[in-house]
């Protein structure tokens, strides 16, 4: 059985607080919290795609810049995201490596593949599989910020290291370009409406 | 008022259900998407209060106290969230520094200021004044909060140094790993119900 959808019902969900409005009573402001209300969500699949086409671009000065800068007696040396996890797997720290390779490499480029493959689907209408696509989504929303784990462990390396007898650690623009990676792919998650996959129904029937 | 209308929507593909009576443990699940539809809640609303004070304490606890400490010969170095924060805006990633300072230090202790204003009117069965305002706040900023990453990236910054200096962990990771707990758990779904619960 499946249950009906909001469209058939004249409701619609308030995204700030959930509550199912009644179209007819309320068609603008949601009468609990006083936010807008809209079907889907505005432009939803033009936002998404200039974000991750964004971000896509930013993603190589991201991993072709240089993140940090180690300045101690032994001499200075530049490090980019993929360098330190090739150094740290040649030291022994195989963990450590595969943690930074997963949140800084693993996460954003599934993250890209995943928002690329739910735009496309939905943009052709595909009815194939739509409970595993919101499943892929709801997986997104999950790992979001984790790539941001480079960025901090940058800043505090940063705090820690200076001008003591292990030299001064500095960050470089690589950090800068990754954070603004991980935003913006938060914020293309955030712009993307999962709605979109099942409106194929209302086709149907 | 409509407030309590029995129905609740999916979020993610907009079926539309009667609002179910969930015993402890039980979930409802969205059959068409699967998405999670409702959970029972875990705290009571002075549960809730009772740990937004413990967030606080543990707020003003990690403004001072250092994260980590490291000792190379007889020197000592240690670095608090904030100056982890304040490291970024040496050189060119200035607008980094804002980013960070905005998911560990702003959005938290915004989120924690929201709850204490909301959770103490609650106390009293009432709305805090900005009652509406305050609740769209805690929405919008829920995603943005990214203590559990720092946390993550303090434990790798202790690893990536160790070997060549002594690095101690402190009592501020445990703070952090706690206040990143709370929040999680407070600024979630829980605080949702004081929609239908306050008139």
């Amino acid at each position: 059985m499946t249950p009906p959808v909001a469209a058939e019902l004249g409701l619609c969900l308030c995204h700030h607080c959930h509550l199912a409005c009644e179209l007819e009573r309320h068609p603008h402001v949601c009468p609990r919290c006083g936010a807008h209300l809209h079907r889907r969500k505005r432009s939803a699949i033009a936002r998404t795609w200039a974000l991750v086409l964004t971000a896509l671009i930013l993603y190589i000065p991201a991993n072709v810049l240089p993140i940090m800068h180690t300045s101690s007696f032994k001499g200075d040396s530049t490090t980019t995201i993929l360098g330190s996890v090739v150094t740290l797997w040649q030291e022994g720290a195989w963990d450590i490596a595969t943690i930074i390779f997963v949140a800084s490499v693993g996460v954003p480029v599934t993250k890209f593949l995943v928002l690329g493959l739910l735009l496309c689907t939905v943009h052709r209408g595909s009815e194939r599989s739509r409970r595993d696509r919101t499943r892929l989504y709801r997986g997104l929303e999950l790992i979001g910020y984790w790539s941001m784990l480079d960025v901090f462990v940058a800043a505090l390396l940063t705090a820690l290291v200076q001008f003591g007898a292990l030299g001064t650690i500095e960050p470089r623009p690589g950090i800068l370009f990754f954070g603004l990676v991980v935003i913006l792919t938060m914020l293309a998650t955030l712009s993307f409406d999962p709605r979109l996959i099942w409106d194929t129904d209302a086709n149907d029937d | 008022m409509s407030d309590n209308t029995p129905l609740i929507i999916c979020e993610y593909c907009d079926a539309v259900y009667q609002r179910p009576t969930l015993a402890i443990h039980q979930q409802a699940h969205c059959v068409r998407c699967g998405g999670l539809l409702a959970r029972p809640h875990l705290f009571h609303v002075d549960h809730l209060l009772a740990l937004c004070v413990t967030a606080i304490m543990l707020v003003a606890f990690l403004s001072f106290y250092p994260v980590l400490v490291i000792r190379t010969g007889g020197q000592t170095h240690d670095a608090t969230l904030v100056d982890a924060v304040w490291a970024l805006t040496e050189g060119p990633t200035g607008i980094m520094a804002l980013l960070a300072a905005f998911s560990v230090v702003v959005v938290p202790v915004t989120q924690v200021a929201l709850l204490t204003w909301l959770l103490g009117f609650a106390h009293f069965r009432q709305r805090a004044p900005g009652f509406r305002g305050c609740m769209r706040w805690l929405a919008t900023l829920g995603p943005w909060s990214m203590l559990e990453v720092f946390l993550l990236g303090a434990l790798v910054a202790v690893f990536k140094i160790t070997g060549r200096i002594e690095v101690l962990p402190t009592m501020g990771l445990l703070a952090l790993g706690g206040l990143s707990l709370l929040i999680i758990g407070m600024a979630g779904r829980d605080v949702q119900r004081l929609w239908d619960e306050l008139p």
